[in-house]
């Protein structure tokens, strides 16, 4: 028995040697460096940062790199770094109001205070493959606008919400749930639900976002406001008694201006649907909002019929971390269980050709 | 009295594989006639209801229906327009459960109108004209007409359900223990409410029970099923009062005295 | 290492044939939705890919092209989809209806009546009018062939009953011939009427859904009511700030974070035209932009 483990650790080791061979390839081609990684594949490792739930560009890009660019194998990378650290403190919730804007669209109006900003975006190249890619030709610096001090870009919801049009956001002085620290409750309130679907696999949420686009779940979405730029995140300093900037973070916000409801006796609004997501990731921001306004189905008295509706679905099976351990777990060893299995049908096929056999016999 | 039958059942057969859902079960039923199947859980009268309405193919025999025209013929040589049309015009199906028969999330208006919009009823206020006076039939309050079923009673979602089969007058209703998920104390008005409205739109009905006082309060005639299979029929009162099968004897002895 | 090229409008011939089968059957049957095999396009789902199908299957070297969004030329994913054409196909494009031979749209009908000869491409997203009132394609299918469409009367219904009126604004379903209900896409309830008796010929191409469905020219389009709450369509107070344009659909635009509004045309050719024949604001309608 012994001599099979020790196989094992061998064969794991070698194994590992493999890995470690294939992900380094033709020794002739130089090495990725990480500032390669976090400067040219930079979607890449905002959606490790963002499903990996811990806001570090250079260790998301060692993440890339160890795992061969599969993306769900470097998020687990990170989550599993991040549950070792220990916690010094909290932000002040950041201010998206106060982003330094790089892009910032509106589908509800055609021209909003502070414009229509398209920054860097893949809308509207089309999708032919790019024969420069196979070189390294030069790429002409992008035209910069100097920052204009102190405009204002109200945000599109704060412009509807001041008309009384939007149900206002939620507010609420309790401290918000963490699904990283407490076992899941449900009914789960929204702040949960937010840090689930934030965390949760991209592709996922799209096809759930979408499935309600397909009518099930029905949200009458618009894009209220899609804004992507650099926030600050802001401690308070109980010495001090303020609160002192630690830095910026690059996030991307969707406000989804959802279908209108008459529940509260304040009249026909629209509701909001929110995402947030850590660096530019707007295809899993506008899911997550989608998925977000679905889940409220209760509060507004809307039928739950739709996967998307489920809080209980939603959640339980958004996490690509959970998702991927738990069905690549079938390829670990069930001998036991398969071998209970096995004596099973083979008592029930030997039963069963007794009964035929005396059968004939009779007959 | 009319002299020829409106449906006619002969010799119908279901099978799962080797399992007998139902099998050599014939019968006539005459317009304005209610029948009543009743048996035990598990004894195929639910399964005979599903194949003689449609909803379940059979495994083999015949049902004819009277169209309005006189034909006669056997449901499966209508075509599924044809058999979709007599189901939401001609035909009324009252669920056990309320929820599998209406829209939960739509009015009792709306519930009540669907029919007649599918048969063409372009006229708003002539359709809630219509929905207000069906609502008042079954005993549910004109105001609330603009109310979804969900936040109706079990009673009057039961209620709602029968005004929404009655609408376009149909001429045969299939009912599956349309009391059978109510409170004993709401039974007796919903029960009340099914009598009088069959007698005065002159409703052939098929009702599956498997409750004996249901079928004496409502059905003329009675069949008896075990195992699939018509162990008795005849006049509810000779067989309620004579049971004749030792399992209708069973069943008869086994109900408290009335 | 071999770099991909592509055929005269993207697409290759036989994908074209493909989808001419796909559209002359839909013409054939006004309103039914032929489905079709949709092909991956370089530009999303969801961002006109079914037009955009459409569009390369019937375009030769001698059409002159307008793509409009929003009624407008200039919106990015119009300004996008006709240099996609230009760059794949060669072809000249215009902003001018009358020089255009073919126009692709998503959400509107140019406000200058269609001719004879020319062909107006729509951009359709969910191509099922009974999509959001039974979400299983296979028992929608059921009721269109069946033509039970009771239920779509149950939504309008419901929308007076609880609204007083019809409360479909953009996407609002029609009959075809007396036959099929079609989604119009979703242009404003604004344009429909625009759809019944037009010379040209429309189709309707959903990428996503791989759906495809026409109108012939002079065909009968009517939108569903009621006998008492007839269809009707929006109407706006004041005319183009700019133009001073009636009867036509206006945008609003927000012009400040203090309430300021104004209202011009949406289609922008017809707007730019009627600036270029001298038509300017009223003084009344000027004042109105002029509340801040």
């Amino acid at each position: 028995m012994y001599v099979a483990v020790k196989g094992g650790e061998a064969a794991i080791e070698q194994a590992h040697r493999l890995l470690a061979d294939r992900r380094r390839g033709d020794r002739a081609v130089p090495a990725l460096s990480l500032e390669q990684i976090a400067g040219q594949l930079s979607l890449a490792v905002d959606r490790v940062m963002a499903e990996g739930s811990l806001y570090d560009p250079d260790l998301a890009a060692m993440a890339v790199r160890q795992s061969r660019g599969d993306l769900i194998e470097a998020i687990f990378l990170l989550r599993a770094y991040r549950t070792t650290l220990p916690r010094f403190g909290y932000s002040r919730p950041i201010d998206t109001s106060r982003m330094q804007i790089e892009r910032r669209v509106s589908a509800t109006y055609k021209d909003i205070p502070g414009g229509q900003l398209l920054g860097p975006t893949f809308d509207y190249t089309h999708r032919l493959i790019d024969p420069a890619m196979a070189t390294d030709e030069e790429v002409a610096a992008p035209q910069r606008q100097p920052r204009r001090e102190r405009e204002s870009c109200p945000r599109v919801m704060d412009i509807l919400n001041d008309e009384g049009l939007i149900e206002p956001d939620g507010q609420s002085d309790s401290e918000p749930a963490d699904l990283t620290r407490d076992p899941t409750d449900y009914p789960a309130a929204r702040d949960l639900r937010l840090q689930a679907l934030a965390r949760g696999d991209e592709g996922f949420l799209l096809s759930l976002g979408y499935s309600t686009q397909r009518g099930y779940g029905r949200t009458h979405p618009f894009v209220g406001e899609i804004r992507v730029g650099l926030v600050e995140v802001e401690v308070e300093m109980p010495e001090l008694g303020f609160a002192i900037s630690i830095g910026r973070i690059r996030i991307t916000e969707c406000q989804m201006v959802s279908q209108f409801k008459n529940t509260d006796g304040e009249g026909p609004r629209f509701t909001r649907g929110y995402g947030l997501v850590f660096g530019q990731s707007e295809r899993k921001a506008m899911a997550m909002s989608l998925v977000d306004r679905a889940l409220r189905a209760d509060e507004f008295g809307e039928q739950r019929m739709a996967p998307a509706q489920d809080e209980e679905f939603v959640l339980e099976h958004c996490d690509n971390v959970q998702a991927t351990g738990f069905v690549e777990h079938l390829k670990l060893p069930h001998y036991v269980d398969f071998q209970a299995e096995l004596d099973l049908l083979r008592l029930l096929r030997r039963e069963d050709a007794e009964r035929a056999e005396s059968q004939e016999a009779a007959e | 009295m009319t002299t020829s039958p409106i449906l006619s059942v002969r010799a119908l057969e279901k099978r799962y594989g080797t399992f007998i859902g139902c099998t050599d079960v014939s019968f006539d039923l005459w317009p304005g006639e209610v029948l009543a199947i009743v048996g035990e859980s598990g004894s195929g009268k639910t399964t005979l209801l599903n194949c003689i309405s449609g909803r379940l193919d059979r495994s083999s025999g015949q049902v004819l229906y009277r169209m309005r025209d006189g034909r006669f013929p056997d449901l499966d040589d209508l075509s599924e327009a044809e058999r979709r049309f007599l189901m939401r015009t001609d035909w009324g199906f009252v669920h056990q459960n309320p929820a599998d028969g209406l829209r939960m999330r739509v009015s009792a208006g709306a519930n009540v109108g669907e029919r007649l919009m599918a048969v063409g009823e372009r006229h708003y206020g002539e359709i809630r004209h219509t929905a207000t006076e069906w609502l008042s039939r079954v005993e549910i309050a004109a105001e609330r007409i603009d109310d979804q079923p969900v936040a109706f009673s079990g009673g009057m979602r039961q209620r709602l359900q029968i005004a929404r089969n009655l609408v376009t007058r149909p001429r045969l209703i299939f009912m599956d223990e349309p009391t059978g998920g109510l409170d004993v104390s709401v039974q007796a008005r919903v029960l009340d409410l099914l009598r009088s409205l069959v007698s005065e739109l002159d409703l052939a009905v098929i009702i599956v029970t498997h409750d004996l006082a249901v079928a004496r309060l409502l059905s003329q005639r009675m069949i008896v099923m075990k195992s699939g299979r018509v162990v008795e029929s005849g006049l509810t009162d000779r067989v309620l009062d004579d049971p004749r099968h030792p399992y209708t004897q069973l069943l008869v002895a086994s109900i408290p005295e009335s | 290492m071999t770099l991909p090229s592509y055929n005269f409008a993207y697409l290759d011939e036989q994908t074209k044939r493909m989808i001419r089968r796909a559209i002359l059957k839909a013409i054939a049957i006004p309103g039914y939705q032929v489905p079709f095999a949709s092909r991956e396009m370089p530009m999303p789902y969801g961002w006109g890919t079914g037009g955009v199908q459409v569009t390369a299957a019937i375009l030769g070297p001698d059409d002159v092209l307008k793509v409009i969004d929003q009624g407008a030329d200039d919106t990015t994913n119009a300004v996008s989809i006709r240099s996609f054409f230009a760059k794949t196909a060669g072809v000249a494009t215009t902003t001018r209806m009358p020089d255009a031979t073919i126009v692709q749209t998503r959400h509107r009908i140019p406000e200058t009546p269609l001719k004879a000869g020319q062909i107006i491409v729509y951009q359709v997203p969910i191509p099922e009018p009974l999509r959001f009132l039974e979400p299983r394609e296979t028992e929608t299918r059921l009721m269109h062939g069946l033509e039970e469409y009771g239920l779509v009367h149950v939504k309008l219904y419901e929308d007076i009953a609880q609204h007083g009126h019809i409360a479909t604004t953009y996407a609002y379903p029609v009959k075809v011939e007396d036959r099929y209900v079609m989604d119009p896409s979703p242009i404003p309830k604004f344009d429909n009427p625009k759809m019944h008796n037009s010379p040209a010929l429309q189709l309707f191409g959903a990428g996503r859904e791989k759906r495809i469905y026409a109108l012939p020219p002079f065909t009968k389009v009517v939108s569903l009511d009621f006998e008492d709450h007839p269809f009707s369509v929006q109407r706006f107070d004041a005319p183009c700030a700019l133009c001073n344009a009636r009867g036509v659909y206006l945008d609003e635009v927000v012009t400040d974070d203090r309430g300021g509004r104004m209202f011009v045309c949406s289609d922008t050719d017809h707007c730019e035209t009627r600036r270029a024949e001298g038509h300017s604001p009223e003084p009344a309608a000027h004042d109105v932009t002029e509340t801040v």
